[in-house]
């Protein structure tokens, strides 16, 4: 319980940090303004939501082979985190893009993408939701699972592709934009603290996930007498 | 005609497991048929019965245990002939198509004549060109019997499959089961009461709540594991 | 080899019960035909601009009608349990979903071949010098669909809400065969029509990788 508390406190700790480094230690981008500013939190939390499907994938495929809850509860916690990691990520794009563009959308490649990864989890979750016992629940989704993240860069390099096709303004300067020293430092320092919270946010939905599983065993118990 | 008796398996389940959500449906099942045997197995709706046969099949996968088939050739997969409520068919082929289909997927030696042999068998050489879905209950069953026969299997399950059945094809039902048991094959069936069928089982087992409560060779016994009162 | 036998005599099975029903084949024709008519009420079909537009709406068709295409390929094998009748019988499950899968592309083909000629007549189409360009992408395009589709249909078999379900899970994984197919589609029916190799090969390597997944994968879909 002890260390539950203080990774919390650790995650709260960095992520204010972090938010304080991007307004005051960051220096201000030439082009972009006050604005660029969410890149750092932005930008870090897409790689906290990545990172996040890939431990629900390597969950759904330990599931797959080894069939114990846990990897089950781990699945879906991260699928969970990783959604509302990608949401802020999709509220975060059109924020930045809306100043500098004029326009909440531009069908870039990346932001495209991830919507389309976010709606491949909701999925996941949604899935879960329609199969009423836990272990054929356990075992659909995590076969799901595994097909969705396949198709996770199969989606990235098609939608990359059919974008250079129909060039447009790019969100985030693109894939060749180089970043000032400073910069950089605080960039990493944000995704440093973005995983903190993410696995601090999975911690604690495993533990409610093991939770809801104990009390199930208990009125199991309770009824059989 | 079913496998000969030197190619006929027996079947063991060690402490068996098996959940469905909060449900036991197998719990701590352990059980020893040998090869030739014929099972009849009672319990009330929700003991466990048909998930034991599914089990035994490989159809269903265990929580916890082994299931291992003792006896018979261990490097080929055993050949399992499964009878249970569904008749396993497609109503949308003829019986035959149904039987020619199932032989060529069990790679089953002369499909044509086989099939042709075992229509024979079941009663339903005059209805080959029907399709299933013009069945009766009786004679759909009867396709399914031959379906699993087939491929010659070297154990047999059979799930209630007395239910839907009017007398006459009862009668016909538990004359082909006694058969079977006769040339030797190993026959595992659940059933629901005390009926004809039962009384050709040479071991009787009752589940109740996944666990076998009792176990008994003698034919005496046979009507009160069927009923119930056992200790 | 036993799989392909296997395979092959699921297949006869798949297109026999198939044909003699054809509830599937016309009710599908028909609703791409819908989807096509329907769909170019939202925009003018007859200026230049409805080439660009043509390509992609007909992809689109075809996949909201492979998603219900797709929906009793194993619904059926569950009215009468015939599904744990396959299991016992074959050696190797994975025979019965390339059956299924082969079975679906070609229903999907069908689907696509017949309604060419009536997309080229309501757009003013041309790809006559293009054809056996076009029938490598709508091949390659429903094998992908049918390997996918197939996969979830064995999944949202066993959940609830199966008829909404599927498409559901299938439109957003489908989502490089729809970019990719409806680019190439596009190059091959303007003025000067010239084959995008590189989209060819996506498809492709989107065909292999997934049917690669399901061999892997497929045994634990038919678990019960």
């Amino acid at each position: 319980m002890l260390r539950r508390i203080t990774l919390g406190a650790l995650a709260i700790g960095l992520v204010a940090c972090a938010t304080y480094a991007s307004f005051y230690i960051a220096p201000e981008e030439r082009t972009m303004g006050a604005i660029q500013r969410i890149f750092y939190f932005h930008a870090s939390t897409a790689w906290a939501g990545e990172t996040t499907f890939f431990v629900c994938f390597v969950a759904n495929l330990l599931y797959i082979w080894k069939r114990k809850p846990q990897y089950d509860w781990l699945g879906v916690t991260c699928a969970e985190v990783g959604v509302a990691c990608i949401t802020v990520v999709l509220i975060t794009g059109p924020i930045w893009a809306k100043p500098v563009w004029g326009i909440w959308w531009t069908w870039d490649a990346r932001l495209t993408s991830t919507f389309v990864l976010w709606i491949l989890y909701i999925c996941y979750l949604l899935l879960r939701t329609l199969v009423d016992e836990a272990e054929r629940r356990a075992l659909l989704s995590a076969l799901f699972g595994v097909f969705a993240f396949i198709d996770v860069p199969i989606v990235f390099g098609a939608i990359r592709w059919w974008r250079t096709q129909h060039p447009a303004p790019v969100i985030m300067g693109g894939e060749g934009s180089g970043l000032d020293p400073i910069m950089k430092k605080v960039f990493l320092f944000n995704v440093l603290a973005m995983h903190v919270l993410a696995v601090f946010l999975i911690v604690e939905r495993y533990f409610l996930e093991k939770t809801k599983h104990d009390v199930e065993l208990l009125q199991r118990e309770a009824e059989a007498r | 005609m079913p496998a000969p008796p030197e190619r006929s398996i027996g079947l063991q389940f060690d402490q068996v497991e098996k959940r469905y959500g909060a449900v036991y449906a197998l719990r701590n099942l352990t059980l020893k048929v040998a090869a030739g045997e014929c099972v009849a197995i009672a319990g009330r709706n929700g003991s466990g019965k048909t998930t034991l046969l599914r089990v035994a099949a490989k159809l269903v996968r265990a929580g916890r245990g082994t299931i291992s088939y003792t006896g018979g050739a261990s490097n080929c997969r055993p050949t399992i002939g499964f009878v249970a409520h569904a008749t396993m068919v497609y109503d949308e082929l003829t019986a035959e198509e149904n039987l020619l289909f199932f032989a060529k997927l069990q790679n089953v030696e002369n499909p044509t004549k086989r099939v042709a042999g075992l229509l024979g068998e079941v009663g339903l050489e005059d209805r080959k060109d029907s399709l299933v879905r013009t069945f009766s209950r009786g004679m759909r069953q009867r396709v399914a019997i031959a379906r699993a026969l087939l491929a010659q299997p070297s154990l047999l399950l059979f799930d209630e499959p007395g239910t839907g059945l009017d007398a006459e094809s009862g009668a016909w039902l538990t004359g082909h089961i006694g058969k079977l048991r006769d040339s030797g094959c190993t026959i595992v069936m659940s059933l629901h009461g005390e009926s004809e069928t039962a009384r050709l089982a040479t071991r009787a087992i009752r589940l109740e709540a996944g666990s076998v409560i009792a176990d008994t060779r003698h034919g005496a016994m046979f009507q009160a594991i069927f009923a119930g009162a056992v200790n | 080899m036993a799989l392909l036998s296997n395979a092959a005599a699921l297949l006869g099975k798949e297109v026999r019960t198939e044909f003699r029903s054809r509830e599937l084949l016309g009710t599908t024709i028909v609703f791409v035909l819908i989807v096509v008519v329907v769909f170019s009420f939202t925009f003018d079909p007859t200026t230049a601009e409805s080439r660009r537009f043509g390509p992609g709406l007909l992809w689109m068709a075809f996949l909201f009608a492979a998603s219900l295409m797709l929906q009793p390929c194993f619904l059926r094998e569950q009215v009468n349990d015939t599904l744990s009748a396959l299991r016992l019988a074959v050696q190797d499950p994975f025979a019965i979903f390339l059956a299924k899968i082969a079975a679906n592309t070609l229903f999907l083909l069908l689907t696509e071949l017949l309604m060419l000629p009536v997309f080229a007549a309501l757009f003013n189409a041309s790809f006559a010098t293009q054809l056996p360009a076009i029938l490598l992408t709508f091949f390659l395009g429903s094998v992908g669909i049918s390997v996918v589709g197939t996969a979830l249909a064995a999944i949202s078999a066993q959940a609830r809400m199966r008829e909404l379900l599927l498409p559901l899970l299938l439109l957003p994984l489908l989502t490089p065969i729809l970019v990719v197919s409806t680019e190439v589609t596009i190059r091959l029916m303007q003025p000067e029509p010239y084959v995008e190799w590189k989209g060819i090969g996506l498809m492709a390597g989107f065909d292999a990788v997934f049917l690669t997944v399901l061999w892997l994968f497929g045994e634990y879909l038919l678990e019960e």
